[in-house]
């Protein structure tokens, strides 16, 4: 068992942005949230799925909507602790630990939030081993555990039990709520108990989070390569193969609004060794790499954006014409790469005519 | 004529410009109550460009002092930081994370009201008039001076703030109000703090306009004068009174404005080499390119327009080494007349260099008569490298494109460069800064959520075009010249399409009277 506490949310915010892969949110405000709670309440205790009792009551908590309305209107902060207590009083149960349900982001700092506040343990994992745009892709809902019953919260207390038959009407419903709740809400669902957590959690991901973030920060302090430290961090992880994509400079983002999503591309161009270029499409998370027409990595393996100097991650949104970035892509974990697994959040589940292919086969 | 005024921390530069001409310029150290240096750098243009005081129509004037007022912690009053958006926000309070320092400074008066907007418009809260008014209680009996009004959402809606503004007024005389729907754009936080760090300024602002006021009054200069903000528009002497904080970064801006005059180009680099280091940026439509990232200012993290700059170590003073191959980072700095070669020290420069190589005559050039050739050659080579990959690394396109040198260091640059379509080194490089204050023109900016649902793309487009020309037109410029010069849209992410951020900048010349 270890901890994580006020010492580690740099780190893990650095590295909640990178497996955000271009969505999630920026984990800045998140972090924020997080470090007052373990001001107040001291650090919390990181159970690994293995030591998650098979008994425990196991509930996911974050945040749901916009990142552009988190960054205008505040998390009230009591919010995420009433959704769990919502989530609670319709199952007549409290809580014996939180879960992540979204390793990228924002998201993955919430539940350090709630478990400082609640005097709780955190479950080291999550339901997306990065990010995803939408509550049905997670490995909870690929493996059986139903989403609902779910409570969505705002700001005032407000709160709606939703339950429906499948997590895809879960997320249509949520959707629409969080909409009327002015476009961020504060969420808890997946009940699970720790045997099933084990089964169907992608392991050991806010861990991970803390050492990519310092794997960055102590490259950078012993002047090593930052991308080079962030391949051999990799390589020692369940996530295993990371490498350099492509390194240029960005020359052409274009973005629009499909079903509620930013869609776009992002072109780069190469500099130093790298020739062509590199066009990446994005639907809030960075979805597929073409180097000169040749697939480089796809959905869910990670494609990462970074920043060429100092490997901070760059959400699509902040995406500008100029910007100096090397893109990384890392292999997930075998869970989230299953035919089940690849029917939910593969892919065809973006709307993409291409197949899935592993990281590590496509050279 | 119009003069235009650099107030730095080392030196005071002035110009004297006849529309777009240069009349005459003057450089000289800043004194420590500012106005003197102001009156002996205008006297000075005034008398070599023959111009009496009634001959000038404007006076714009570029200026650190609120930068450092806040990099220092000095000359700064305690701030009641008042915000509306209850019962959301309260996860994060006013100042949350400030350096403890600077907000002790202002003494972390935070007053949480219910209040603010949703991104649709939508209220809420309706604001809370009651608890306002016990805010405002509080504040007069601890003397707070000084209120910061932010309100969730309010580029969308700024009633609520303005509902505020008028009831602190009411319970509280006296009071400096900054609001801060006029401050910053969407981006909470960052606005809250912008709008502290402007309420923190307000007795500042006040004594340092009346400095310029008196040093102007003292030459009878009766033309307005107007001070540069960081996006390289100008504000009233009332406006920086009310709104300090906007002029932060100005300073790199105007050097890239001005460059962008004196070569006549509007899409270009300009590479601004000084002593120990050189800045690279980019000119759109005249504009410098601004800077993505958040920015933070004596700790605290703002989401002002700053020009998108990168600083390399190429400078006058940089030591070179390996026979050339290598130069800098380090530099001899301001100590290059003691240790530079061709003034008798022991460190070979990028000075000795281009002296050597006979791009300057500087010092003794006897004293680098014994350099190589080859070692000339490389060095050239070397440094013309330096600036090429810098250069290709800020462009957005791989067009060649004019490439500006400014600053002392640009005795260093003989030769063509592959990223540069061409080089150009304007006359008066060494005053940029001034002349882009000079030049600067007047903008309006609109940002905000619109929902697009009902009203379409191209009619919010519309209106969020015309919103900015008529805040542009508002703050001084000529309606015939002003136009839109940058458009931004982002779409909210995950949410329905109706919801879009759009971003629209109009910018015009200034209306003169004479």
């Amino acid at each position: 068992m270890r901890t994580i506490g006020l010492a580690d949310l740099d780190d893990l915010c650095r590295g909640a942005a990178i497996l955000g892969t271009g969505g999630g949110g920026d984990p800045y405000i998140g972090g924020l949230l997080a470090a007052d709670a373990m001001r107040a309440h001291g650090p919390v205790t990181l159970l690994s799925l293995e030591e998650t009792p098979d008994d425990a009551l196991v509930i996911a908590v974050g945040g749901m909507g916009a990142p552009t309305v988190t960054i205008e209107k505040i998390p009230n902060g009591d919010d995420y602790v009433w959704a769990l207590e919502a989530l609670e009083r319709q199952l007549g149960r409290n809580a014996d630990a939180v879960i992540p349900f979204e390793a990228g982001g924002m998201n993955s700092t919430i539940p350090l939030k709630v478990a400082a506040e609640r005097g709780i343990p955190v479950v080291d994992g999550d339901g997306m081993g990065r990010a995803f745009p939408e509550l049905q892709m997670e490995t909870f809902n690929v493996y059986g555990v139903p989403a609902a019953p779910m409570a969505v919260v705002n700001e005032w207390g407000d709160s709606v039990i939703i339950e429906a038959h499948d997590a895809k009407m879960v997320e249509w419903l949520a959707r629409g709520v969080t909409i009327r709740m002015g476009g961020h809400s504060a969420i808890a669902e997946y009940a699970m108990d720790g045997a099933t957590a084990r089964r169907v959690a992608v392991p050991g991901t806010l861990g991970l989070t803390v050492s990519v973030g310092r794997w960055i920060r102590e490259a950078r302090e012993t002047h090593e390569d930052v991308f080079d430290a962030l391949i051999k961090g990799f390589a020692d992880t369940h996530y295993q193969h990371a490498r350099i994509l492509y390194s240029g400079k960005l020359t052409d983002v274009s973005r629009r609004t499909a079903r509620g999503f930013a869609v776009g591309q992002a072109r780069i161009e190469g500099l130093g060794a790298w020739s062509g270029e590199m066009l990446i499409e994005f639907q809030n998370e960075n979805l597929v790499a073409y180097h000169d027409g040749v697939l480089r990595a796809i959905v869910p393996d990670l494609i990462c954006i970074l920043d060429s100097e100092t490997a901070e991650a760059i959400t699509t949104e902040r995406l500008r014409y100029g910007q100096r970035v090397t893109v990384l892509g890392v292999s997930v974990p075998d869970i989230m790469r299953t035919s089940e697994a690849l029917d939910v959040f593969g892919p065809a589940a973006f709307g993409l005519q291409e197949r899935f292919r592993p990281i590590e086969a496509l050279t | 004529m119009r003069i235009g005024i650099d107030v730095g921390g080392t030196n005071t530069d002035a110009v004297l410009m006849d529309g777009m001409a240069v009349k005459s310029w003057h450089k000289s150290p800043t004194t420590p109550d500012v106005s003197t240096g102001i009156m002996n750098a205008l006297r000075t243009v005034m008398e070599e460009g023959g111009a009496a005081p009634s001959d000038i129509s404007a006076v714009m004037i570029g200026t650190t002092h609120f930068t450092n007022a806040v990099v220092e912690r000095k000359r700064l009053l305690e701030v009641a930081a008042v915000r509306l958006g209850l019962p959301a926000t309260k996860g994060l309070p006013p100042m949350v994370d400030w350096p403890p320092d600077l907000g002790q400074a202002l003494g972390y008066h935070r007053y949480l009201v219910h209040g603010g907007h949703e991104f649709d418009g939508r209220e809420i809260a309706p604001l809370n008039e009651a608890e306002l008014r016990a805010a405002c209680k509080d504040m007069v009996a601890k003397g707070v001076r000084a209120a910061a009004i932010t309100s969730v959402f309010s580029p969308v809606n700024s009633g609520m703030e303005d509902r505020a503004a008028e009831i602190i007024a009411e319970e509280v005389p006296g009071v400096a109000l900054s609001l801060s729907h006029q401050i910053g754009r969407v981006g909470f936080l960052e606005r809250e703090n912008a709008t502290v760090m402007n309420a923190c300024l307000a007795d500042l602002a006040a004594k340092v306009v009346q400095s310029f006021k008196d040093a102007l009054g003292t030459l009878k200069i009766e033309a307005p004068f107007y001070i540069s903000q960081n996006d390289g528009t100008l504000m009233t002497a009332e406006y920086v009174e009310k709104y300090p904080v906007l002029t932060f970064a100005s300073g790199p801006t105007n050097s890239m404005r001005g460059a962008a005059l004196l070569a006549n180009a509007k899409e270009a680099m300009v590479v601004d080499i000084g002593g120990t280091t050189s800045d690279v940026g980019m000119l759109i439509h005249g504009f410098p390119r601004e800077s993505s990232v958040a920015v933070e200012i004596g700790g605290v993290r703002t989401n002002f327009r700053m020009p998108d700059v990168l600083a390399f170590g190429l400078g006058g003073g940089s030591i070179v080494r390996d026979e050339g191959s290598r130069i800098g980072p380090d530099s001899v700095g301001y100590e290059l007349t003691e240790r530079a070669l061709v003034f008798g020290g022991d460190v070979l420069t990028t000075t000795d260099i281009a002296v050597a190589a006979g791009l300057a005559d500087i010092g003794d050039r006897s004293k680098v008569a014994h350099l190589s050739a080859g070692l000339i050659e490389t060095a050239i080579t070397t440094m013309h490298r330096m600036v090429d990959e810098a250069v290709d690394k800020m462009k957005t396109s791989a067009e060649p494109l004019p490439v500006i040198l400014v600053g002392g260091g640009s005795i260093l640059m003989s030769r063509d460069l592959p990223s540069a379509s061409e080089i150009i080194k304007p006359d008066h490089a060494s005053v940029a800064n001034a002349i882009g204050a000079a030049i600067a023109q007047v903008g309006g900016e609109v940002d905000r959520v619109f929902s697009l649902e009902g009203l379409g793309r191209d009619k919010a487009l519309a209106q969020a075009k015309d919103e900015a020309s008529e805040k542009a037109i508002g703050a001084g410029a000529r309606p015939e010249t002003v136009q839109v010069v940058d458009i931004e849209e982002v779409p909210l992410a995950y949410l329905p399409s109706s919801a879009t951020r759009i971003r629209v900048k109009a910018v015009g010349d200034l209306e003169m009277s004479a």
